[in-house]
C-alpha cells in the first residue's frame, strides 16, 4: 500500500515523464513539419512519410500529460489553462490544422495538396512555437509585465527551434541522399541556434526569476544547476562536430543527431523541472495542495501500473515495425 | 448580452458536436474493415480488399479529424468548466484517465500499422491491428460514455466539504443510464457507417462503376442496417424507460407534458409555448405516451409543471427528440425496403440509389438530435442533482471565449466543407481506377475457401 504523501509526488514524476516524452516524440514530427519544404515535392513527400505511421500516437502522450494534470491537480489544471487560455486555443488549432492536413494532402487533387502542404506546415509552427510561448509564461509564473512577454516569445522562438533540431536528427536518421544531406544542413543551422538559445535561458531566467534563482544558488540545486549546462554544451559540441562530418561512411551514425538532441532535452527539461519543484503552478500552487483525492489517485495508479507495460511494448513494436529508412508512404 | 456563461456552452456545445460526427462513424467503420478483412482472409477475393483499402482511407481521414478535435475537447475542461473539475474531479479525472491509458494509445499505435504496414508485417498482424483499433475506438465510447452516463444519473460517491469522492467505482461505471447508453451509441455508430457506406457506394453506382466492389459494399451495409435499426428502436425505448425513471424532468420535456396527468397522449407534432406553458397545434394519439412509458393505459407522467425552474428548456428537447425519432423510422423504412430488393433482384434502380445517396449522413443527423435530447435535457444541471451548470463556468473575460469561439467555428466550418468534398472526390476517382488485376487473383487460389466465396460473389450479374 502506498501511502497518500507519496502520490502527489509519483503523478508529478508520471506527469514529467508524459511532457519529456511527448517533447521528444511529437517534438520531431512538429519539427519535420517545420522543416517542410514547399519548394520540391518529391522531398515533403518523404518527409511526411517519416512521421506517417506515429504522430498520432506521438501526439496521444499531449492528451495523457493534459490528462494527468486534469486527474491528480485539477485546480492546477484550471489555473495553468485559465492563465494560458488564448495560447493553449491557437496551439490546438495549430494542431488540428496540422493533423488534417496530413491526412487531407493525400487524398485531393495535386493543386490542393500543394494548399494542404501549407497548411502542415503553417500549424506546425502554429504549435510549436504555441507551446513555447505557453512554457515562458508557465516559466515566468503567468506574469503579464513586458519582459515577461519578451521572455515568452523568446521561449515560442527557442521551442520552434529546438523542434526543428530533433525533426532534423529524425530526417538524418530515416532518409538518404540528398534529403539527407538538407537535413543535415538544418540541423547545424538549428544547432546553433538551440546554442544561444539555451545559453540566454540559462542568463535571463536566473536574473528575472527570484524563485528560481534562489534555487540554483543554493545547495544541493547549485550541483544541478552547474552539471546541466555544463552537459548540454558538452552535447551540442560533439554534435557539432558529428554534423560536420555527417554523413559517414556506409551510413552508420545516422542515428547519433537524433540521440544526442534527444539527452539534450531530458536535461534541459530536468533543469527545467527542479528548478520549479515541488510547484506545479510556480510561486502558486504545490503538487501537495493541488492533489486530487487519494483513493482517486490510487484507483487511477493501479490501471496505470498495469497498462503501461502494454502501450510501451506495442509502442516499441510499431517502431520496429518501421524500423529502418522511409519508404513511400501508400496505404497498402 | 453575450456573457461568459452562454459563450462557454455555446463552445462546448460547438466543439462535442463537431466533434461527435467523427468518432460515431470510426467507431463502427473499425469493425466494419475488420470483417471486409476477415472476408479477404477467408475467400481470399481481391474484391474485399478493394473495398478494405478504399474504406480505410475513409477511416484515416476521419479518424484524423476525430483525434484532433478531440484533443481541443480534453481541453475544454480546465478552461471553460473549471467548477466541473473542481466538484466531481475525483470522479471524471479517473474515468478520462482510464480512457487515455487504455484507449487512445491503443487505438492511435495500431492505426499505424493499420494504414501503413499491410507490406511489412503478416497477414494476420495486420488483421489484428485492425481488430485493436476497433477495440480501441470502442474502448474510448466505453470510458466516455460511463462518464456522460454517470453525469445523468450519478451514484457511488458522497459529499465531503462540497466535494465529490467516490465511494464505489463498480457503481459508478455501472451507474443505472450507462448499459443503455453504451448499447444506444454503439448501434448509432453502426447505422451512421452503415447508412455512410451505402451512400457513397450508391454514389459510386451511379457515377457509372460497374466493378463488383461498390455493389457488395453497398450490399453489406444495407443488410447490417436493416438488422441494426429494429435493435436500435428497442434500445432507444429501453433507454426512454429508464430516462422515466431516473430523470422525469427530461421525459416531460421530450413529451411535451406540462400537467402531472393520467393517460398523456403521445404528442406526434406541437409546438411548446415555455411561456404560457401550453403546447399549440397538438396532433396526437390518445393515451399512447402513458402506455409506452408506464405499460398502462392509465399511467401517471408527471409534468413539467411540477418542476418549474429546474427543469430544461422544453422547445429544443421537444424538437430534437422529434427528429431523431424520425430519422430513425426514416432508416427503417429505406432499409428494409432496399433490403428486400435486393434479396429479390440483385441490382437496384437509379432512384433507389439517389435515396441512398440522400440518406448518407442521416445517422449524424439523428446522432446529434440524440445528444441535444441528452445533454439539453439535464439541464439546469451539470452533473444530475449535484451541480448546476451555471456553477461550473470559468470567470475569464468574455472576449477570450468569443476569441477562441470564432477561431473554433471557422476552422471546422472549413473542415467540414473539405470532408465532405473530399469523400465524394474519393469516391469519383474509385470509378477511374481498374478492374482488379491477375496478380490480385493470384492470393484467391491460394485461400482454402477459394471456390465457396467465388461461387458467392460472381453469382451476380454487373449493374448498368
Ligand atoms: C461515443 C464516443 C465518443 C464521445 C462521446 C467522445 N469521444 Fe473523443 N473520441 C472517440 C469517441 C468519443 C474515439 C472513437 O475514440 C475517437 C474519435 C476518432 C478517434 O480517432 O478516436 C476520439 C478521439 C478523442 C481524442 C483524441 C485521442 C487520440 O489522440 O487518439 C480525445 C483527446 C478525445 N476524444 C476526448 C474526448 C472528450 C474529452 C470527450 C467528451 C467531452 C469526448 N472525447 C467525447
Ligand atoms: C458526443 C456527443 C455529445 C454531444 C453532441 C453533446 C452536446 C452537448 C450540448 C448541445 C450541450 C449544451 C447543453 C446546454 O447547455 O443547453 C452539452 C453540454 C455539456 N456536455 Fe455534452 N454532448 C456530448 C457528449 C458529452 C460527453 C461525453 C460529456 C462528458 C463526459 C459531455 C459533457 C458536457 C458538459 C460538461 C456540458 C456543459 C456545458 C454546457 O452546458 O454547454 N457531453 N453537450
Ligand atoms: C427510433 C427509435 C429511437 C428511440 C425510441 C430513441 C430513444 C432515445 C432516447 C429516449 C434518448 C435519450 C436518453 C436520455 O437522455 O436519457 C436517446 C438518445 C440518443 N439517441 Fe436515440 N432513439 C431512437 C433512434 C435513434 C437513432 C436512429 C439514432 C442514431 C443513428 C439515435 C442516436 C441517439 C444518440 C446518439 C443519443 C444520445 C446518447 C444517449 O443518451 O444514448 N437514436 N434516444
Amino acid at each position: 500500500m502506498i501511502p497518500d504523501t507519496y502520490l502527489p509526488i509519483i503523478f508529478a514524476g508520471l506527469m514529467a515523464l508524459s511532457v519529456i516524452v511527448y517533447a521528444i516524440l511529437d517534438g520531431y514530427d512538429l519539427g519535420v513539419g517545420i522543416l517542410l519544404p514547399l519548394d520540391n515535392d518529391q522531398h515533403s513527400d518523404k518527409m511526411i512519410a517519416s512521421i506517417g505511421p506515429f504522430w498520432d500516437a506521438n501526439e496521444t502522450w499531449l492528451v495523457l500529460a493534459v490528462g494527468l494534470l486534469l486527474i491528480a491537480f485539477p485546480s492546477a489544471h484550471n489555473v495553468i489553462l485559465k492563465e494560458l487560455y488564448i495560447p493553449s486555443a491557437i496551439m490546438l488549432v495549430g494542431l488540428i490544422l496540422r493533423g488534417v492536413a496530413f491526412d487531407f494532402r493525400a487524398k485531393v487533387a495535386q493543386t490542393d495538396k500543394h494548399r494542404w502542404n501549407q497548411v502542415f506546415k503553417a500549424g506546425s509552427i502554429i504549435a510549436s512555437a504555441s507551446q513555447g510561448y505557453m512554457l515562458g509564461c508557465f516559466v515566468m509564473g503567468f506574469e503579464s509585465s513586458s519582459y515577461a512577454i519578451a521572455f515568452s516569445l523568446l521561449s515560442a522562438l527557442g521551442v520552434t527551434c529546438a523542434y526543428a533540431l530533433i525533426g532534423s536528427g529524425w530526417l538524418i536518421l530515416k532518409t538518404t541522399e540528398d534529403l539527407q544531406l538538407r537535413a543535415i544542413a538544418w540541423a547545424k543551422l538549428t544547432g546553433k541556434i538551440s546554442f544561444i538559445g539555451i545559453l540566454a535561458v540559462c542568463i535571463v531566467n536566473p536574473l528575472i526569476n527570484p524563485l528560481v534563482y534562489e534555487r540554483w544558488i543554493s545547495a544541493p540545486f547549485i550541483y544541478f544547476a552547474a552539471i546541466i549546462p555544463i552537459a548540454s554544451f558538452a552535447l551540442l559540441l560533439a554534435g557539432h562536430f558529428i554534423l560536420k562530418r555527417l554523413p559517414f561512411e556506409g551510413d552508420k551514425g545516422c542515428w547519433l543527431p537524433f540521440f544526442i538532441t534527444l539527452f539534450l532535452f531530458v536535461l534541459c527539461f530536468s533543469g527545467l523541472a527542479f528548478s520549479f519543484y515541488p510547484y506545479v503552478v510556480p510561486g502558486q500552487l504545490t503538487i501537495f495542495e493541488a492533489a486530487s483525492a487519494p483513493e482517486s489517485l490510487r484507483f487511477i495508479l493501479y490501471g496505470a501500473v498495469f497498462v503501461l507495460p502494454f502501450i510501451l511494448a506495442y509502442t516499441m513494436f510499431s517502431y520496429r515495425v518501421f524500423w529502418g529508412k522511409t519508404k513511400d508512404l501508400n496505404y497498402y | 448580452m453575450l456573457d461568459v456563461f452562454m459563450l462557454s456552452r455555446m463552445q462546448f456545445a460547438a466543439n462535442i458536436s463537431f466533434h461527435i460526427l467523427f468518432p460515431t462513424i470510426t467507431i463502427a467503420l473499425g469493425w466494419f474493415l475488420f470483417y471486409f478483412k476477415l472476408r479477404f482472409n477467408l475467400s481470399g477475393h481481391p474484391v474485399w480488399m478493394r473495398i478494405y483499402r478504399f474504406w480505410v482511407k475513409v477511416f484515416a481521414l476521419t479518424f484524423a479529424l476525430g483525434v484532433v478535435s478531440g484533443i481541443t475537447m480534453s481541453f475544454q475542461f480546465g478552461t471553460n468548466w473549471p467548477g466541473f473539475m473542481e466538484k466531481v474531479g475525483n470522479i471524471a479525472g479517473p474515468l478520462l484517465g482510464y480512457e487515455v491509458l487504455t484507449a487512445f494509445f491503443l487505438e492511435a499505435t495500431f492505426l499505424g500499422i493499420m494504414l501503413f504496414g499491410f507490406n511489412r508485417v503478416p497477414n494476420w498482424v495486420h488483421t489484428t491491428a485492425t481488430l485493436l483499433v476497433s477495440v480501441g475506438t470502442t474502448l474510448s465510447a466505453f470510458w466516455i460514455l460511463v462518464l456522460n452516463s454517470w453525469m445523468q444519473t450519478p451514484v457511488g460517491f458522497e459529499l465531503r466539504d462540497g466535494v465529490v469522492h467516490a465511494t464505489d467505482w463498480m457503481a459508478i461505471i455501472f451507474n443505472p443510464s450507462f448499459p443503455y447508453r453504451f448499447v444506444h451509441v454503439l448501434l448509432a455508430s453502426g447505422l451512421t457507417a452503415a447508412f455512410l457506406i451505402a451512400g457513397i457506394s450508391a454514389y459510386r453506382l451511379l457515377r457509372g462503376d460497374n466493378k463488383q466492389a461498390p455493389f457488395l459494399a453497398l450490399k453489406t451495409a444495407v443488410y447490417v442496417a436493416a438488422t441494426l435499426i429494429p435493435l436500435q428502436i428497442i434500445a432507444g425505448d429501453l433507454h426512454g424507460l429508464n430516462t422515466f425513471e431516473h430523470q422525469p424532468a427530461k421525459v416531460a420535456a421530450m413529451e411535451g407534458v406540462w400537467e402531472t396527468k393520467k393517460g398523456v397522449p403521445l404528442l406526434l407534432f406541437a409546438i411548446p409555448d415555455e411561456e404560457n406553458r401550453t403546447n399549440h397545434f397538438e396532433i396526437a394519439i390518445p393515451k399512447l405516451a402513458s402506455l409506452i412509458l408506464t405499460h398502462e393505459l392509465d399511467g401517471e407522467i408527471k409534468g413539467l409543471n411540477d418542476f418549474e425552474g429546474e427543469h430544461p428548456p422544453v422547445g429544443a428537447v421537444f424538437y430534437s427528440f422529434r427528429i431523431m425519432l424520425g430519422v430513425g423510422m426514416l432508416m427503417l423504412l429505406t432499409a428494409w425496403f432496399v433490403s428486400a430488393k435486393l434479396l429479390r433482384k440483385q441490382t437496384l434502380q437509379k432512384n433507389i440509389l439517389w435515396g441512398l445517396v440522400g440518406m448518407t449522413f442521416s445517422g449524424w443527423i439523428a446522432t446529434l438530435a440524440g445528444w441535444y435530447v441528452t445533454e439539453i435535457g439535464r439541464q439546469p444541471y451539470l452533473v444530475s442533482g449535484v451541480l448546476k451548470t451555471s456553477e461550473a463556468v470559468t470567470d475569464i473575460a468574455p472576449g477570450n471565449v468569443l476569441f477562441s469561439l470564432i477561431l473554433y467555428l471557422s476552422v471546422y466550418g472549413v473542415l467540414l466543407i473539405a470532408y465532405l468534398r473530399t469523400l465524394f472526390l474519393m469516391a469519383r476517382r474509385a470509378v477511374e481506377i481498374e478492374e482488379i488485376q491477375p496478380a490480385e487473383r493470384k492470393t484467391q487460389k491460394n485461400s482454402p475457401f477459394y471456390s465457396m466465396a467465388h461461387h458467392s460473389i460472381n453469382n451476380r450479374e454487373v449493374n448498368p
